[in-house]
């Protein structure tokens, strides 16, 4: 299994090892060794690849991903995954703000806590938090869904689109146009099965589902006290 | 018989303000419009060329050297944009502008020897397969934004602000979002759509840096990182883009149009371009990186003489949307008709964001996107874009320049104290120039 120190070897270098190897589609395996909080580790894969990071990361790790899987042994910085396409970025510790932000597809499974916006505008991707998320989280998501087992901070949902948010815990407050909406066979049905693909220690029946309640979708001079 | 004195309009409530006054009062929402700001304001009119006499030697037309082409992206980019005349294609998105108008942008800048630029709403193959050298924006909203398209970009332009809102996003109203405007977006057909006013997962001058970075590290290195600002605070601005690492300073002022925005907004937020030249000149000599760092110059750019004011200023090329839509065909007079049915009339029609274009250009509408030839849309573009070159040269010539880039501020004078001021070039018949050090 090849070895990448960032020690030794400077960031360019790791990327295109990498982006080189997903590109071969050869289902390779990397192990990144001394990450130190480097920005921008493992961006713009796109093919099958499977990589180890051996530590914490900076801003933006696996950004715009495709296809490759991406575990950080370490906790991750701002951006983490953000505009993912596919594949899959697990953080065995907590990631920072944005983490997952405008992802169009894949998962993201964070095993500790996600900070502020987690999920903003996204759009397709799926993120599974097992810890806390904090504010704004979710702030004009479109598209995909955003499960949290622990609690949500503030304004959770503001602006929402068509993206699905479960929480098991609290949430300290709703933002613009979020609501608690019904939870139906088929979210229980997703909800077992991402939960289970995720390691997460939690049941279906335990969660709250929020959705838009699509009051802002066209404007409405009505609404303005909204914002 | 008495004498009375004619009926007297207020300067303050004219009977435009009255109309604007009865409009909110009718609807309750405030005005919605596109196009950049239609006050009067300083600008390049305010300008003039000395031109060559006793101790300046001219080029003679047709026949000597005046070399247009410009390199954009000099500082990082392993493959720069080299272009053949210092006019590009400003940033407009397909959703905003139909799929035939977008095309038609891509065959007239290639014509031209040119690039243009995507919008916010992703890259469509129209303009692509069209494009020869196309620049991608990269936006708050990233609608559409994927790995794929910005490898296939020439150019990335992270935009930060833009001059007829710097500081505001923006809306796609529903009734533009077919279901394929809708499907780039991933977002619901018929919506409004809003575009954010800051980027979701970068605050700040230090995240940018580590935004380039990162688009650096997923495009190898390659491509030229444009930074797009409103005209807000020039010189602060690009001074800080320059520190993030951009590649070329895109720089918008207020006359900049929008597809749709509040009036305003458009009409009271941000400086004018003249006025934001020089301090974004002054930050990059500041830093040592002027022409190593490239700036563009955008808003209300017109013709010729504009072009070479901003080159002679300082800018390394300019950007055109709003002339470059008129060049297509926006508001031409042959649909005098229907613009009358809107409520308007050519020149003045601005309600891009409610799809109704009669020249099919900022519109969904398949009927009347159908009316644009992207073909000769695109011609009519390549012919005014050479007539912008012609008119630069012929007055860089006359200044005795062997490059349009050679034009400098000595070789203007400006006729109001306000563009003086702001140009920093003596009133015309002085020498002098309010905030000139020494006076």
């Amino acid at each position: 299994m090849p070895i990448l120190d960032m020690s030794q070897t400077d960031l360019r270098e790791v990327n295109r090892s990498l982006q080189t190897a997903a590109q071969s589609r050869a289902n390779d395996s990397y192990v990144i060794e001394n990450p130190r909080g480097s920005h921008a580790v493992a961006v713009g894969l796109d093919g099958p690849l499977e990589v180890t990071v051996k530590g914490s990361t900076g801003y933006y790790c696996a950004g715009m991903n495709k296809e490759a899987r991406i575990h950080v042994e370490g906790s991750a910085g701002p951006g983490v995954a953000e505009n993912m396409m596919s594949g899959e970025v697990t953080i065995d510790g907590d990631a920072s703000q944005y983490a997952g932000a405008t992802g169009r597809g894949g998962l993201l499974n964070i095993r500790g806590n996600a900070s502020s916006r987690c999920g903003i505008s996204m759009k397709g991707i799926d993120i599974v938090v097992h810890g806390n998320i904090g504010h704004m989280s979710a702030f004009m998501a479109q598209k995909g869904n955003l499960v949290v087992l622990g609690d949500a901070g503030d304004a959770l949902g503001d602006s929402l689109y068509e993206a699905r948010l479960f929480v098991r815990g609290s949430v300290k407050s709703l933002g613009a146009d979020c609501v608690e909406k019904e939870m139906r066979a088929e979210h229980l049905g997703f909800l077992s099965e991402i939960l289970a693909r995720t390691g997460a220690n939690a049941k279906p029946d335990e969660f709250r589902r929020y959705g838009s309640a699509r009051r802002l979708y066209n404007f409405n001079i009505d609404h303005a006290d909204e914002y | 018989m008495t004498t009375r004195t004619e009926p007297r309009q207020s300067r303050t409530f004219s009977r435009e303000v009255n109309s604007e006054i009865r409009r909110a009062a009718a609807t309750g929402i405030y005005d919605i419009r596109g196009g950049g700001a239609k006050r009067r304001v300083p600008h390049f009119d305010d300008l003039l060329f000395l031109g060559a006499s006793v101790s300046r030697y001219p080029l003679e037309g047709y026949r000597e050297k005046c070399a247009t082409d410009v390199t954009l992206g000099t500082r990082f980019a392993k493959k720069p944009i080299e272009l053949k005349i210092p006019v590009t294609i400003a940033g407009m998105s397909f959703g905003s502008l139909s799929a035939q108008a977008k095309e038609a942008l891509g065959r007239g800048a290639t014509l031209a020897g040119t690039s243009t630029t995507t919008g916010d709403g992703g890259m469509t193959e129209e303009e692509r397969g069209h494009s020869e050298k196309l620049v991608y924006q990269y936006l708050p909203s990233r609608y559409g934004m994927n790995p794929d398209d910005l490898r296939r970009a020439d150019a990335i332009e992270i935009v930060v602000g833009q001059g007829a809102k710097p500081g505001g996003g923006g809306m796609l109203l529903g009734q533009k979002i077919t279901e394929r405007v809708a499907g780039m977006r991933d977002l619901p057909q018929g919506i409004d759509q809003r575009s954010a006013c800051r980027h979701p997962d970068c605050t700040g001058p230090d995240d940018l840096e580590i935004k380039i970075l990162e688009l650096r590290e997923i495009t190898g290195w390659e491509k030229p990182i444009y930074v797009k600002i409103g005209g807000a605070r020039p010189y602060y601005d690009t001074a800080l883009a320059v520190k993030a690492g951009a590649d070329v300073v895109v720089l918008d002022g207020m006359q900049g149009g929008t597809a749709a925005t509040q009036d305003v907004f458009i009409e009271h937020v941000g400086q004018p371009t003249l006025a934001c030249i020089r301090p974004a000149v002054a930050a990059l000599q500041d830093l040592g990186m002027h022409r190593e760092v490239q700036l563009i110059v955008s808003g209300g750019i017109r013709s010729g003489a504009d072009v070479a004011k901003a080159l002679a200023l300082g800018a390394d090329a300019v950007s055109i949307g709003t002339a470059a839509l008129i060049a297509l065909g926006d508001n031409d007079p042959k649909y005098e008709e229907e613009y009358r049915a809107l409520g308007t009339t050519h020149g003045a029609y601005d309600d891009w964001h409610e799809g109704r274009d009669p020249a099919g250009i900022t519109t969904q509408d398949p009927t009347l996107a159908a009316r644009l030839d992207p073909v000769a849309a695109g011609r009519r573009l390549r012919n005014y874009l050479a007539v912008l070159t012609l008119e630069c040269q012929t007055l860089a010539r006359a200044c005795g320049k062997s490059h349009v880039h050679n034009l400098e501020p000595e070789d203007l004078c400006a006729l109001t104290l306000e563009a003086a001021a702001m140009a920093q070039v003596p009133l015309a018949g002085t020498d002098w120039y309010p905030g000139k050090p020494g006076f």
